[in-house]
């Protein structure tokens, strides 16, 4: 047991060329492949589904190099399926995904529980090593004759191109299992695992978001497992479920695909959401504003969202009454996403905002997906829809969710764990920039294709008529400005690991137990007992001018202390 | 409980070798085994959810083809591979409890004829899967026509009548071919109020001669118009209702081939699953102190259970 000195704070800090620490700890490809730590996990993935972002983001960069001009720009209509629907799938299924939850979330969920690792280390591993496989036939797609179905898989074109839908359909459900993983080890790690004294109510809010995303993951993950194994037999079987020459139900695909791709988009913006409160909470230096409502609306956005998958078929010949509870629905789980909102702002609300990386994109975070949210809402109105229906307005509305919510949340979440996960600050000028530069760029990007969407230019169109021109030339300036910004965030990141300066324990004054821990942490997460503070309990800590980062203030580090010595 | 590096917790994990690094307690370890296997479930029970579903949609629009299909299903072997399995799910269940009472023998013993439990279900299986596929009881496209009564002659149905094998093998009457053109069926005169762009699909037309139609028959004829047929012996009965075929019965054998071998995938991982436990019981893994493993695959095999007995009264049991 640990002596407590009080005119010490706990824990001790240490420089980040400390030897033991996880990076440094083992050494070699095995250690890192057969690792069931569950920070290296997090890398793992981070680092291949930034892999990931980039093959996704390319393809964005085709996609919008041969929309410059009508007619044929770079590549012919064929290849342009193709490379909608890669990056379509590449994106979400690779990146958007799993990205918050097995990359940030494996990294940071148990430290901030206190524990030392998840609560099925191996089933972590295997998780990464299902999500490989997935992804390595995913993209096994590129060889075997390609995709070109968006990433919807429609039938019965699914079902009938002699592109390789099944192979997809396979990774897709091999992609599932991990999700699935994933799922049940941060749900029984968030039940079993929590610091002694750490209740429900002393979760992080990011915490609570990654237990409705979990419950999506294991509730939604296996209904699209089956549909995705039922378009399998049907292409390679002949089995006819799906078959209207055979008297299946093509419709019945497209409820069983949107009860799972539905609810998955909360599975990409509820970390999301879990990452703002973080951020905003530390950033404004302010308790967050209505901590049970945000844990809450988590809760009902998970919940409702199993049941508003009808408004994706309001033109596939519902029936109007189904229409009109699907709406209802649909307006009904918007309400906590805005209960969410308000309580951010609430939260700002006189506090001493730092408009640090982290903070920029979880302002930028508020703005898209204020819009993204906003125009779901046209889009979930019956009449609106008939005429939005497959438009570009559709495209920038799940854009500004998919991307400006959860893209926006991740990099901010990036930057605000990157000092812990490598011990390094990076350049916090270039990131504002680049910051930014995403912003600006994003907005560029899709902005435009609302219009374009409301005077009628369809979605997954090669070509269009010449009066959309201007529309598709400043999307594609956006998204080659956005692109930019992307290499910048790489570079400075990638600087910043070989000379970066050494980042402290706690750089930003978070107040979960993450940041109680050395950066880079220590293979077994904590040398010494977390000392359990409030997630937002920003009066504990105060700002160490000689370390360059915040640490407990010392009485509140003398009570653990008792604490800890009335326990041994 | 203690985070850091105490001592109590180092002791605990000397004396207990299966005890985890990353858990303080044996009993915090167990719980979150069994929290995350129950957890895992739900995802098992969703799984198995879509195609339910998908069975209500179809069972709903097409009931006439669920009441026909079913009277291929083998009701007797069917219910041998219900009592198998629940008696399975008994001994597992028993097995669990020798593992908690340390009483090794008798684990060995009941988790080896849950396995046993387990093949003589999939053996079972075999055979069903067997004559629907001699007979043709297959999905979609690989379906064959049943309307000539030759799956009687394939021992199917098992339990509604040996005695209808008594079918005397005269040629059933031939279905009548659909015409080339659909419109060469129907009277001059109806043909021609049709314009000729106006497709009708193939099949589409009803009785023949002067009576040909456009429009199907009625499906109940009206009542009191004549004396009611006396009731055909039962054999008859079933020829005569398996000469009736339904459009579309391949729909069912496809649900039914993709439920039942989903779940006999499940089968099959939970036998896999039961021998590793069963290994490491021959080894002497288990006491009480320590039998999470027999606990967790127990829930699995009941789960996999459990999902059988729902298949089979909505696969078998249809009348
Ligand atoms: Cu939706």
């Amino acid at each position: 047991m640990t002596t407590v000195d009080a005119s010490l704070p706990q824990p001790v800090q240490r420089p980040a060329s400390d030897s033991e620490n996880y990076l440094t700890h083992a050494h070699g490809f095995l250690s890192w492949a057969f690792t069931l730590d569950h920070k290296r996990i997090g890398v793992m993935y981070l680092a291949s589904t930034l892999a990931a972002f980039l093959l996704g983001g390319m393809l964005a960069m085709l996609i919008r190099t041969e929309l410059l001009t009508p007619g044929q720009t770079v590549m012919d209509a064929d290849t342009y399926n193709n490379v909608f629907t890669l990056h379509g799938a590449v994106l979400i299924f690779l990146f958007l995904i799993p990205v918050i939850p097995a990359a940030l979330g494996n990294f940071v969920l148990p430290m901030m529980l206190g524990a030392k690792d998840v609560a099925f280390p191996r089933m972590n591993l295997l998780s990464y090593w299902i999500y490989a496989t997935g992804a390595i036939m995913l993209l096994g797609v590129l060889l075997t004759g390609g995709l070109d179905t968006g990433w919807t898989f429609y039938t019965p074109y699914s079902t009938t191109t002699n592109t390789s839908v099944g192979l997809a359909m396979l990774a897709v459900f091999v992609l599932g299992f991990g999700n699935i993983f994933t799922g049940v080890n941060f749900i029984t790690t968030i039940h079993k695992l929590r610091a002694p004294g750490q209740t429900w109510s002393k979760l992080p809010l990011f915490i609570w978001a990654q237990y409705a995303t979990s419950v999506i993951q294991i509730l939604a993950t296996p209904v699209l497992g089956i549909t995705v194994l039922l378009i399998f037999v049907e292409r390679t079987m002949g089995i006819g479920i799906f078959d209207p020459n055979l008297g299946g139900d093509p419709v019945l695909f497209q409820h069983f695909f949107w009860f799972y791709s539905h609810p998955a988009v909360y599975i990409m913006v509820l970390p999301a959401m879990g990452v703002i409160s973080e951020l905003i909470a530390t950033f404004s230096r302010k308790p967050i504003f209505g901590y049970k409502a945000i844990a809450g609306s988590s809760l009902a956005i998970a919940i409702i969202g199993f049941f508003v998958w009808g408004h994706h078929m309001f033109t596939s010949g519902q029936s109007t009454l189904a229409g009109t509870i699907f709406s209802f629905l649909t307006y009904a789980v918007a309400i906590p996403s805005a209960i969410k909102v308000f309580n951010w702002v609430a939260t700002m609300y006189k506090g001493s905002i730092r408009l640090d990386a982290p903070m920029i994109y979880a302002l930028s975070f508020l703005w898209l997906f204020g819009i993204g949210g906003l125009t779901g809402l046209f889009l979930g109105n019956l009449g609106v829809d008939l005429h939005l229906h497959d438009t570009y307005f559709v495209v920038a509305h799940f854009h500004y969710v998919m991307v400006g919510g959860t893209l926006a949340a991740f990099l901010g979440g990036l930057h605000f764990w990157w000092p812990k996960m490598f011990g390094r600050m990076y350049n916090e000028k270039l990131a504002r920039v680049a910051a930014l530069m995403v912003f600006v760029g994003f907005n560029l990007t899709f902005f435009v294709q609302f219009i374009a969407g409301t005077k009628g230019m369809p979605r997954r169109y090669f070509n269009y008529l010449p009066e959309f021109t201007i529309y598709h030339q400043i999307s594609s300036i956006g998204a080659f400005l956005t692109g930019l910004a992307f290499f910048v965030i790489l570079y400075y990141l990638v600087v910043s690991l070989i000379k970066g300066r050494p980042a402290p324990a706690n750089p930003w004054g978070a107040a979960s137990l993450d940041w109680q821990t050395t950066s880079p942490p220590h293979p077994h997460n904590f040398t010494s007992d977390p000392v359990l503070i409030g997630p937002y309990e920003y009066s504990a800590l105060m700002w160490n001018e000689e370390i360059g980062g915040y640490v407990l203030r010392p009485e509140v580090a003398a009570r653990a202390g008792h604490g800890q010595e009335a326990q041994a | 409980m203690n985070h850091g590096a105490g001592a109590a917790p180092e002791l605990h994990h000397e004396e207990r070798p299966e005890l985890q690094p990353h858990f303080e307690t044996p009993e915090q370890q167990f719980e979150s085994g069994k929290f995350g296997m129950w957890v895992f479930l739900a995802t098992e029970i969703l799984l198995f959810g879509g195609l339910f579903c998908a069975y209500a949609v179809y069972r709903a629009l097409h009931p006439e083809v669920f009441v026909y299909a079913s009277l291929f299903l083998d009701r007797v072997l069917g219910g041998i591979n219900t009592l198998v399995l629940i008696c399975s799910s008994l001994t597992m269940a028993l097995g669990v409890r020798a593992a908690q009472l340390g009483q090794r023998r008798l684990l060995i013993a009941m988790l080896s004829v849950t396995l046993l439990g387990g093949a003589g279900f999939l053996g079972i299986k075999y055979v069903e899967y067997e004559h629907k596929w001699k007979a043709g009881l297959l999905w979609g496209t690989q379906y064959r026509s049943q309307a000539d009564g030759h799956a009687l002659e394939h021992g199917e149905p098992g339990t509604h009548g040996t005695d209808a094998a008594s079918h005397d093998g005269s040629a059933p009457p031939e279905p009548p071919a659909p015409a080339a053109d659909p419109r060469a069926a129907l009277p001059p005169a109806a043909a021609a109020a049709l314009p000729p762009s106006v497709p009708i699909p193939e099949g589409r037309t009803f009785g023949d001669g002067e009576n040909a139609s456009l429009l199907p028959p009625a499906a109940i004829g009206p009542t009191g118009m004549r004396a009611p047929e006396p009731p055909p012996a039962a054999g008859e009965q079933l020829e005569r209702r398996i000469r009736h075929e339904p459009r579309n019965v391949h729909l069912f054998f496809g649900i039914y081939f993709v439920m039942t071998g989903l779940h006999a995938l499940h089968v099959i991982v939970g036998m896999a699953l039961i021998g590793y436990v069963l290994f490491r019981s021959l080894r002497g893994d288990f006491g009480p102190r320590y039998f999470t493993p027999v606990d967790i695959v127990g829930l699995y095999w009941h789960l996999v259970d459990l999902i059988w007995i729902f298949l089979f009264p909505l696969l078998y049991l249809i009348e």
